[in-house]
């Protein structure tokens, strides 16, 4: 085992029935780089992310974290990991500082710590002056400012990002960048994300893997991935390797409540 | 303290939602006026004595199964919102989660059947004794306890709220209906006395007819046993289910 691989993914396997979602992928994240994971909808990025996050359990491969199996010790993976899903997940109920109160406490960070650190991300996200407010009265922007801030609050040694910029207008996106390639330079933060804006991953990522119909299909750094498809960009590159076909992805229950919830309000 | 802040979570929402509050007030005390009031007098000629009396511990647990079956059932709302995410991926057991969870659950029921015991007694209800409404408050918890799991066991089975009204209608409704709730349990037809003894609801409600109102037809003792041994099983099932849970 490499120590220098801080996430490292061996002959992964995931199946619903018989739907492979995850098809015997390998790949390996450097500790201090910012890994980006590409791939058209319902290609397996998210499946794969959720059995790193001890979300989900593999049906077969073999997975470390820092050198730690998920399955077999998620409270100690759990604690190295912070993550921004791709829809929320705060408590719209409880105020801003109780959200990040919360995830301190479930994180063992001590109360005198634990309070510095929320000031300190919440004013460095701009959300300090806006703390005793209800997420639900939030914009978009902010709650993902304020979910970046709270997976920061643990200080993890790896932070999750899937599609962490959608939705965002490019000022918010912007300073979302700017703060995580500081925090990747200066406390040598790992950084594991999935986006569908292929400059995105361009500008920032060291490093790209493109996964399609749960195989990984290229990876290296961005401009290996042009050369190796012979394209200008990435975002061509992308789509000389997965094709142009449109993903069907289906709604899952989820988003069939959210379209209820949508349908009571009015 | 994971525990603790988890069950703070949910206390902190209840007190919040005035209108849920209000909300869920209206129907026990509905129930209460219209039944209590209505039946009053044939309940009387039937030589069985004050009817409000009689109703008032049976809509406490009304109102009871009703808020911790919901609270139980909101885990839905928390994978909606994506909340429940938040505590998969955080470093403690889902046994845990699934305690702090139940235990606020359990405590918001028993806050609200206190306030309906409260109010009831605004309208003409007269518990028998001051020590037996305090002691109606634990037994309350233990039934809350016993509902929230319950909640929790079908939310984590039930894939979103389409199910919610089946449940409401099928589950939710026959165990207070049939629970003796309503009716005295002496001299019920054989079909229907087996139903209600199979009602776990049944035993909450005669325990606290037996503080209240000093009557009871199980006796104490046999439902406080039998509501504990329900509750351990279904807080076991319920945790069981939780686990199972995938995002």
């Amino acid at each position: 085992m490499d120590a220098n691989k801080i996430i490292d993914v061996k002959n992964l396997i995931k199946k619903f029935g018989d739907f492979i979602a995850v098809d015997d992928i390998s790949f390996s994240v450097d500790k201090g780089e910012i890994f980006a994971f590409l791939g058209p909808n319902g290609a397996g990025k998210s499946t794969t992310i959720k059995i790193l996050t001890t979300l989900l359990t593999s049906t077969s491969g073999d997975i470390r974290i820092n050198g730690h199996n998920p399955e077999l010790e998620p409270d100690l993976v759990r604690r190295m990991f912070g993550i921004v899903f791709q829809d929320t997940s705060l408590d719209d109920e409880l105020t801003a500082w109780e959200n990040m109160e919360f995830h301190g406490v479930l994180y063992d960070v001590p109360k005198k710590l634990r309070r510095e650190r929320i000031q300190s991300l919440m004013q460095f996200v701009e959300l300090w002056d806006r703390k005793n407010s209800l997420v639900k009265e939030f914009s978009g922007g902010m709650k993902r400012r304020l979910e970046i801030a709270r997976g920061l609050l643990h200080h993890p040694k790896i932070i999750f990002l899937d599609e962490p910029t959608l939705g965002l207008d490019p000022q918010t996106r912007n300073h979302m960048w700017e703060y995580l390639k500081d925090l990747n330079k200066k406390e040598g933060t790992t950084i594991f994300f999935t986006t569908h804006y292929m400059e995105e991953a361009d500008r920032i990522a060291d490093k790209i893997a493109v996964i399609d119909h749960g195989k990984i299909i290229a990876s290296g750094t961005s401009s290996d991935l042009k050369k190796e498809t012979n394209t200008e960009t990435l975002e061509d590159a992308f789509l000389s390797l997965t094709g142009n076909v449109i993903r069907e992805e289906s709604a899952s229950s989820v988003d069939h409540m959210r379209t209820n919830r949508r349908m009571w309000k009015r | 303290m994971k525990i603790y802040i988890l069950w703070l979570r949910q206390i902190k929402r209840y007190l919040r939602s005035k209108s849920r509050i209000l909300g869920s007030l209206a129907q026990p005390l509905l129930f209460l006026l219209a039944m209590g009031y209505g039946f009053g007098s044939v309940f009387q000629k039937a030589g069985q004595g004050n009817y409000v009396n009689f109703l008032a511990p049976g809509i406490i647990g009304m109102s009871i199964i009703f808020t911790s079956v919901f609270t139980g059932i909101e885990i839905i709302w928390d994978r909606q919102f994506g909340f429940l995410k938040e505590m998969m991926v955080a470093p403690m057991s889902r046994l845990n989660i699934m305690i702090g969870r139940t235990m606020g659950g359990a405590t918001v029921a028993t806050m609200q059947g206190v306030i309906v015991l409260l109010l009831s007694m605004l309208f003409g209800f007269h518990p028998y004794s001051f020590i037996g409404v305090l002691f109606t408050i634990p037994v309350m918890f233990l039934v809350a306890l016993l509902f929230t799991a319950l909640g929790t066991m079908i939310a984590s089975l039930l894939d979103d709220m389409q199910g919610f009204q089946l449940i409401m209608n099928f589950l939710i409704m026959p165990l207070f209906f049939l629970s003796g709730a309503l009716f005295p349990l002496e001299g019920l037809p054989k079909v229907m006395s087996i139903i209600t003894k199979l009602d776990p609801l049944s035993y909450g409600v005669d325990a606290f007819r037996y503080l209240l109102i000093n009557s009871s037809h199980y006796g104490i003792g046999l439902d406080i046993t039998i509501l504990s041994i329900i509750t351990g099983f279904f807080l076991l099932l319920g945790g069981y289910f939780f686990k199972k849970i995938q995002i």
